[in-house]
């Protein structure tokens, strides 16, 4: 057996178990624990694709909200009955294609994904002739600029009302089946020429360049690429939630990508995955710091917001202390794996 | 328009635009020295803001003890951030010392709002500054005068540091050559906190008197200011303090002036000034003042 057929193989294992596991919470999990299986693989969705620019690109993007926001307001508005649109829309009503029409939630999700790349394409002119610092204030701004919108254009958005009653199409079948694409989507293109010229951008522009890579085409890329996912997650959450407002989606949202991509290892796709999954397991396991506490006779009330100081801390002493974070760039591999266990 | 509110909403303007004006002094000095867009620097207005209400809420100061203190207190605590967040990664990546940035800015903000509070709180405002004095028929707050020419004194104060003493001259060279500034024997961590100090105490002003003319503080408050004033200071070509000023004279303006034009258009405003940054970045990327920015390794 070839090492690509045993690695193929293995890969496949792999998911089936991924599967089982998932059945098994699925049959036996409380809700709670399965709300937590969605969104570790909404964040794995989120945390991978935001990876593609920041970590393997190098470009300090800051706008990844604004594209989980555009994702999970198209999705809602093909998802919603002509009926429930109707109910929604106190203020202003809905204008006219969303009016009527209705989608099944995948047609949803993938028009969701292609409005986010629609936006991302006509963002990423303005957004790529700069970078660095003035890239990530534009892409911030962007994101602003977006929540402006939802809150303004209310015969679109429903305005700060936001969406309610959405159906919850989204389980863990649906979440995770996307997760696992997307994570072999954007490892295929990392693995390609494509993902090697935005590596060589990362390391020197200009010496990209001199080789023939076209910095624009290949940032361009990886950005369309990235919010597609996004909007797909933004479809997701939207679901997941089932209620949709301009507030969910803050640079909050972009905050917490960070942290994920940050402590598990910029430029790394294992690295977001295990991001991901520890920051909406920590995140849970972590509501212990805002609930009241009894330590022997002393009381101390809960503290709203003591979750949000931890993750900060967490973030500033992972840049300063430990800057390649969980797995730095390296990538998990069986190849490694097997040279770890033959102690090679 | 009659030419009285249209008077009335000029003054407005002018005092916005010189508020976001002096923020914006302070990411344009960082930035000069650093490279670096100072994150937490909008959230220094808040800290200002709260110091000053603490100081005449809890230790009962009069505002003109009070607010001077809240000054001095915000450009400690701006050279603190610079030892914090910004000082360990000197020769980090750009993107790190970004990153170390933002954390620094949420981290101020969700302290201020698990040690105070996300109720906001009232600002005291003393009664000099809430009069209205009546000029030809147009009425205005005594503040909206006071304002703008409070940041052109406190402009020129600046301008005399940068431009007349030994240390404003190393803030000059180091914004020009790190090695060569440390072969002349500057301490480069000196000069880096020193800039800090001045920035920040221009923040600490700016977020005074913020919460005078928006009497309603709370941990989130200095986040839009200071992303305007960030736009105000890319505007006015970054790493020029005069051209900090104008650009946030410009974009108060324009702001107002806007708003004050087109009354539908208000929903729209925070998103404007994003508008006008990408216009400048795809155009004139310089800025009105700047010099083009020399990439420092």
């Amino acid at each position: 057996m070839t090492k690509e057929r045993r690695n193929l193989l293995l890969n496949i294992a792999s998911i089936i178990s991924v599967y089982i596991i998932l059945w098994f919470f699925q049959k036996y999990g409380t809700e709670y624990q399965i709300r937590i299986l969605n969104n570790m693989a909404v964040f794995i969705t989120l945390a991978v694709s935001y990876n593609l620019v920041n970590g393997i690109c190098g470009q300090l993007h800051l706008g990844p909200n604004a594209f989980i926001t555009i994702g999970a307001y198209t999705a809602a508005l093909l998802t919603m009955s002509p009926a429930e649109k109707q109910m929604s829309f106190i203020i202003k009503p809905l204008i006219w294609p969303f009016s009527v029409i209705q989608a099944p939630f995948p047609v949803s999700l993938i028009a969701a994904g292609i409005a986010a790349t629609i936006f991302a394409f006509l963002i990423s002119f303005p957004v790529f002739r700069v970078r660095g610092d003035y890239l990530a204030i534009v892409t911030l701004g962007f994101g602003e600029v977006i929540r402006v919108l939802c809150n303004a254009l209310q015969s679109v958005t429903n305005g700060p009302l936001g969406l309610k009653g959405l159906k919850p199409y989204t389980t863990i079948w649906w979440s995770w089946s996307i997760a696992i694409f997307t994570v072999i989507v954007i490892q295929k293109l990392i693995n390609s020429s494509w993902g090697r010229a935005m590596k060589a951008i990362r390391e020197n522009e200009i010496a990209a360049q001199a080789m023939g890579i076209n910095p624009f085409k290949h940032l361009m890329m990886a950005f369309l690429i990235s919010a597609f996912f996004s909007g797909v997650a933004g479809g997701l959450l939207a679901h997941l939630i089932t209620t949709i407002s301009p507030t969910l989606f803050t640079f909050f949202l972009t905050f917490n990508l960070l942290i994920i991509i940050v402590v598990g290892g910029l430029g790394s796709t294992t690295g977001a995955v295990i991001g991901a999954m520890l920051f909406a397991w920590g995140g849970e396991a972590l509501r212990v710091v805002e609930s009241p506490m009894d330590i022997g006779p002393v009381h101390i009330p809960g503290i709203p917001g003591m979750r949000m100081v931890l993750f900060s801390v967490i973030l500033m002493l992972v840049i300063i202390f430990a800057r390649r974070g969980i797995t730095g760039r390296n990538e998990f591999s069986w190849d490694w794996l097997f040279s770890k266990l033959s102690g090679k | 328009m009659t030419t009285k509110i249209f008077l009335q909403q000029l003054t407005n303007g002018i005092s916005l635009g010189s508020l976001y004006g002096l923020v914006a002094i302070g990411y344009t000095m960082v930035y000069g020295i650093l490279r670096l867009i100072n994150f937490a620097h909008g959230d220094l207005l808040m800290v200002a803001s709260y110091t000053a209400i603490y100081g005449i809420a809890m230790f009962t100061l009069p505002w003109y003890i009070s607010f001077p203190l809240a000054i001095i207190v915000t450009g400690f605590v701006g050279i603190m951030l610079d030892k914090a967040a910004y000082k360990p990664l000197r020769d980090a990546p750009r993107i790190s010392l970004l990153i170390s940035a933002i954390g620094a800015s949420f981290l101020l903000e969700n302290l201020a709002l698990v040690v105070i509070g996300g109720v906001p709180k009232a600002f005291p405002r003393p009664e000099i500054f809430a009069k209205v004095v009546s000029i030809h028929g147009v009425r205005i707050q005594v503040l909206t005068i006071y304002t703008p020419i409070i940041t052109i004194l406190l402009l020129f104060g600046l301008l005399f540091i940068v431009y007349r003493t030994k240390a404003g001259k190393a803030m000059r060279a180091a914004s020009m050559d790190f090695e060569t500034t440390r072969l002349m024997g500057i301490d480069l961590d000196r000069i880096i906190a020193f800039t800090f100090l001045l920035g920040s105490t221009m923040a600490g002003a700016g977020g005074i008197m913020w919460a005078l003319k928006y009497p309603q503080v709370n941990p989130f408050m200095g986040v839009i200011p200071g992303l305007k004033a960030f736009i105000a200071a890319v505007l006015g070509g970054i790493g020029n303090i005069v051209g900090a000023v104008i650009g946030g004279f410009l974009l108060g303006l324009a702001e107002i002036l806007l708003v004050a034009f087109m009354p539908e258009a208000a929903q729209y405003r925070d998103a404007f000034a994003f508008v006008i940054l990408i216009l400048v970045l795809l155009f004139r990327p310089t800025g009105i003042m700047g010099e083009p920015i020399v990439d420092k390794t």
